[in-house]
C-alpha cells in the first residue's frame, strides 16, 4: 500500500483536450430520456439564459470517457480494469460546458486507501476541465474501487 | 436564468419532485453506451458480463446518475447547481425502474448566494438504493 502511494499520490497525467459537440450532446441528453429543448436546439437553450445549447449535468464525465481517461490510471497502475468498479462520482461546476466549448482537462490522483487489510483499495482522482477562456468549468471527483482479493 | 420559481422560501425537509425512470431496455443501455461513450461490455452483451462473474448485463452507474441529474435540473435550472455526486451503492439491471427523490437538509450562506444542500437517491423498484448522493444548489 504505501509502496503504491509512494508510487502515485499526486501522480497527474498528460493534458487532453476535447470538443463538445451539439450532435453529440443531443444524442447523449436523448439516450438518457431528457425531453427539455435547451438541450436540443440553440434558441431554446439562448432563450433560456445560456451562451449556447449546455451539456447535461453528466456530460463531463463522457468528456474525460472520450479521452480514455477511465481506464488511463488502472492500466498505468497495473490494475486488471474487470477488479474495479466505480465507486463513487462528483462534479462540481463553476461554469456552464456548451455546445462548441474545447474543454481542457487534467486528471491527477489525489488519494489511495485500503479497507479491509488491503482487500479493496481505492484510487481517488480529480479531473479539472477547463475552457478556451481557461475558466475552470467543472471539477471531476472519482473513487474507483479495486477488489484485491 | 429566466426561470421566475422563488427558490428562497424553500425550507429545510421540503422534498424535490420524484423523478421515474423505466423499465430500463436493453435499447437503451445500448443506445446510451453509444452516447456516453462508455462501451465496457458487461452492459451490452451478456456472455461477457458472466465472463465478469455477473449474472448478466448490468445499467450503466452513469446513466443511474444521468437519471438523478434530471431530476435536479427539472427541479432548478441546471445553471443553479453547483455540486452533484452520488456513490454507487448497487448494480441495477435491464428492467429495472429508476426511483428518484430529494430532501433539502441544509440551508446556508457562502460568498454572497444562498446555498440548499440536498441529499438525493435513486431507488430501484423493489426499494433497493441504487445510488446515494449530495447535490447543492443556489436558492437566491
Amino acid at each position: 500500500m504505501e509502496a503504491l502511494r509512494k508510487r502515485f499520490l499526486g501522480k497527474e497525467y498528460e493534458p487532453f483536450t476535447v470538443e463538445v459537440e451539439k450532435g453529440r450532446i443531443a444524442q447523449f441528453a436523448r439516450s438518457i430520456g431528457e425531453g427539455n429543448p435547451i438541450y436540443f436546439d440553440t434558441e431554446a437553450a439562448t432563450k433560456a439564459g445560456y451562451r449556447a445549447i449546455p451539456a447535461p449535468l453528466t456530460f463531463p464525465y463522457s468528456v474525460t470517457m472520450d479521452a480514455g481517461q477511465s481506464f488511463n490510471v488502472l492500466e498505468d497502475m497495473g490494475v486488471d480494469k474487470n477488479r474495479a468498479v466505480h465507486g463513487e462520482q462528483g462534479f462540481t461546476y463553476h461554469h456552464d460546458i456548451c455546445a462548441g466549448d474545447t474543454i481542457t482537462g487534467q486528471q491527477k490522483i489525489v488519494d489511495i486507501y485500503d479497507k479491509k487489510s488491503g482487500a479493496m483499495i481505492f484510487i481517488v482522482t480529480e479531473t479539472r476541465l477547463s475552457n478556451q477562456h481557461d475558466e475552470l468549468a467543472a471539477n471531476l471527483h472519482s473513487v474507483i474501487v479495486v477488489r484485491n482479493t | 436564468m429566466t426561470e421566475e420559481k422563488d427558490y428562497a422560501d424553500i425550507g429545510i425537509g421540503a422534498s424535490v419532485p420524484t423523478l421515474s425512470r423505466g423499465p430500463i431496455s436493453r435499447t437503451q443501455l445500448a443506445l446510451f453506451a453509444g452516447a456516453s461513450g462508455d462501451h465496457n461490455p458487461i452492459h451490452l452483451d451478456d456472455e461477457q458480463a458472466r465472463a465478469g462473474g455477473l449474472d448478466g448485463v448490468i445499467v450503466h452507474g452513469m446513466l443511474m446518475m444521468a437519471i438523478l441529474g434530471q431530476m435536479l435540473s427539472g427541479w432548478v435550472s441546471q445553471a443553479r447547481i453547483k455540486k452533484f455526486s452520488s456513490r454507487f451503492a448497487a448494480m441495477s439491471v435491464p428492467g429495472d425502474t429508476i426511483i428518484c427523490s430529494g430532501i433539502v437538509v441544509d440551508k446556508r450562506e457562502e460568498g454572497g448566494e444562498k446555498l440548499a444542500d440536498v441529499e438525493i437517491k435513486a431507488e430501484n423498484q423493489k426499494g433497493d438504493a441504487l445510488l446515494k448522493g449530495m447535490a447543492t444548489v443556489i436558492i437566491g
